[in-house]
């Protein structure tokens, strides 16, 4: 059941309970201006997809959104507060989590391991409440909660091994189901279909729309499959150059001839 | 050859006082190196710290237990000091800046300036007087045949090792609650720990001091047993030294860095007692003098690491499954 959508196609334009909005956000490598966004907002409940040519700075907002590279400028809020100077862990914390392009298992840790890490709210994790013991109730509680989500991304029957074993599809799952774990508002998808066989991806895009459908999770993901943008995306965001050159609803965004100069290069209508 | 001798005197060596406290300085930096990642190459910093923390303490008229926790609390410090501008760094570079920081610390210690409070290069004698007046073993020779020790060492040996099984029971507690799990994470993956909302650098932090605090108290134990500090004995090799315990132990195990001293000294003082024999008995012929006893001694203990790294990179007891995951 996809959310209502109110919102009209325009760059930078307004929209119905915006779940994260973004203000002038500027982050310079030297003279290059890698990413200049003016205005951006993402409507909770919905599926949005960052996508741009290489280079056109999709990662790099990732991690200043999540607090993983400071911008040079600019103001973002999640929910409402400032996410201004707040470092990487505490984003998580207030609601947004990330994966990474480059799959970041816990290669030593096991599969459980892994996920009951994301657990936001585990005494045990604070050094005297380890040492003095009065965790392992919230451990068990945590445990039926990582067991289902291994369960539902199917991968139960690995739960003991080595996360380092895993393939790099299940690793993908793997690294989904410990996002899920922290029970974040919205949930940050950084490729997740890079490296994925076909097969794999049908039901990784059948996790995403769940994750809107089942969990009422904000999800904003960067793909450069279009095909795979077009079929889930409640929303569209192009970037190219650091800036938003169009938003919309897939079919606008894909039919926008600022998208098509941006993909095939401006020069395709002159030289026409 | 006497090789039983040489056996019985390598044994001894092996659950002595050096090996206590080489296990525990071990079971600190497998804290920091084998469960949080941490390339912390100033570790005998922090035995430093113990020891001087102790000799000061008692130098100046205090008593021996304030000293010790004066010894503990610096190292503690220590590791605040020294992580708070240099865990935001990537490994090379933290192992670079603390092997830098032990060796200023040793260097500001020996120097004249410092005399007034470390006497400088003469070092701190008999400050552990107390310590031995406590002893519960009434003096004579304890053990079977060869195998002895006097009531001193003894007395020394049994702290030394109920502080190691201590600090291990310690460690395992901390290492299996959730704490552990987080700070194993940070060894994997920084940005994947951060990313899940844990405070990567407060983790690698506690990690830092606590492995330090351990560590202060295997410099405590050497300098009670010497009744006697003195500031070239804390020389980077001590580090490397633990290093190779934990490795050879096997990282990341609970009793690895244990087994790991134990072996160690073992076999260093079974090499030095054997071949030293072997040299005066000629079998080396002019090849190998006593003198050259020490490198040769050093070359087969470097020939033993490298084939136990060749064919059993995880140490003595560690998992080798884990290890593989890690070469990939």
């Amino acid at each position: 059941m996809p959310a209502d959508f109110h919102a009209e196609p325009v760059v930078g334009g307004p929209k119905p309970d915006p779940v994260l909005v973004v203000d002038g956000m500027v982050r310079r490598f030297g003279g290059l201006k890698a990413v200049d966004v003016a205005h951006l907002e993402v409507q909770r409940g919905t599926i949005t997809s960052l996508i741009g040519p290489n280079g056109a700075g999709k990662t790099t907002l990732f991690n200043l959104l999540t607090g993983f590279d400071d911008p040079d400028e600019g103001s973002w809020h999640l929910d409402g507060g400032p996410l201004v100077g707040i470092s990487s862990y505490e984003v998580a914390r207030r609601g947004m989590v990330r994966t990474f392009q480059l799959t970041k298992s816990l290669a030593r840790l096991r599969v459980l391991e892994n996920v009951l890490l994301g657990a936001p709210d585990q005494p045990g994790e604070r050094l005297v409440r380890g040492l003095l013991g009065g965790w392992r109730a919230k451990e068990e509680e945590n445990e039926q909660k990582a067991l289902a989500l291994l369960d539902r991304f199917g991968l139960s029957d690995k739960r003991d091994d080595y996360a380092g074993s895993l393939s790099g599809g299940q690793r993908k799952l793997l690294e989904m189901a410990r996002a899920l774990m922290v029970d974040p508002a919205v949930i940050m998808l950084d490729e997740p279909m890079a490296g994925v066989n076909p097969a794999l991806t049908e039901r990784l895009l059948e996790h995403i729309t769940n994750l809107r459908d089942v969990e009422r999770k904000t999800v904003i993901f960067i793909e450069h499959d279009m095909d795979v943008v077009m079929g889930i995306s409640d929303w569209v965001v192009c970037l190219a150059l650091g800036s938003v050159i169009s938003e919309g609803p897939p079919r606008h965004v894909s039919s926008d001839p600022a998208v098509i100069d941006a993909y095939l290069g401006s020069t395709h209508g002159e030289s026409a | 050859m006497d090789v039983w001798a040489v056996f019985v005197e390598a044994s001894r060596t092996a659950v002595g006082v050096t090996a206590g406290a080489y296990a525990l300085s071990a079971i600190g930096l497998n804290l920091q190196f084998g469960y949080a990642g941490l390339l912390n190459f100033g570790h005998v910093a922090s035995l430093m710290m113990g020891a001087y923390g102790l000799a000061i303490t008692v130098d100046r008229g205090g008593p021996m237990w304030l000293g010790v926790l004066v010894g503990v609390g610096a190292a503690v410090l220590l590791g605040l000091i020294l992580g708070i501008p240099t865990l935001r760094l990537r490994a090379d570079y933290l192992a670079i800046t603390t092997i830098a920081a032990a060796e200023i610390l040793r260097l500001t210690f020996r120097s004249s300036f410092a005399r007034p409070l470390t006497n400088s290069v003469f070092g701190i004698q008999g400050f552990a007087n107390d310590f031995f007046a406590l002893n519960p073993f009434p003096a004579g020779r304890y053990g079977i045949g060869m195998f002895r020790f006097d009531s001193r060492q003894l007395w020394v040996m049994t702290v030394v090792w109920t502080l190691v099984l201590l600090s291990a029971l310690l460690v395992r507690r901390l290492i299996e609650s959730p704490w552990g799990r987080v700070v194993k994470a940070v060894r994997e993956d920084e940005d994947a720990t951060a990313s899940l909302g844990k405070n990567v650098f407060f983790y690698k932090l506690q990690a830092l001091m606590i492995g330090g605090a351990i560590g202060a108290s295997a410099g405590i134990v050497l300098a009670i047993d010497a009744q006697n500090v003195h500031p070239d004995f804390f020389i980077p090799l001590i580090t490397f030294y633990t290093y190779t315990i934990v490795i050879m132990g096997g990282a990341a195990t609970i009793t690895g860095p244990i087994l790991g001293s134990v072996a160690f000294w073992f076999l260093f003082s079974f090499l030095e007692g054997f071949i030293g024999r072997a040299v005066s008995l000629g079998w080396f012929g002019g090849f190998v003098d006593s003198t050259s006893v020490g490198p040769v001694r050093f070359a087969l203990v470097g020939v033993g690491l490298m084939l136990l790294m060749i064919y059993r990179p995880q140490g003595i007891i560690g998992s080798r499954e884990e290890i593989l995951i890690d070469a990939r």
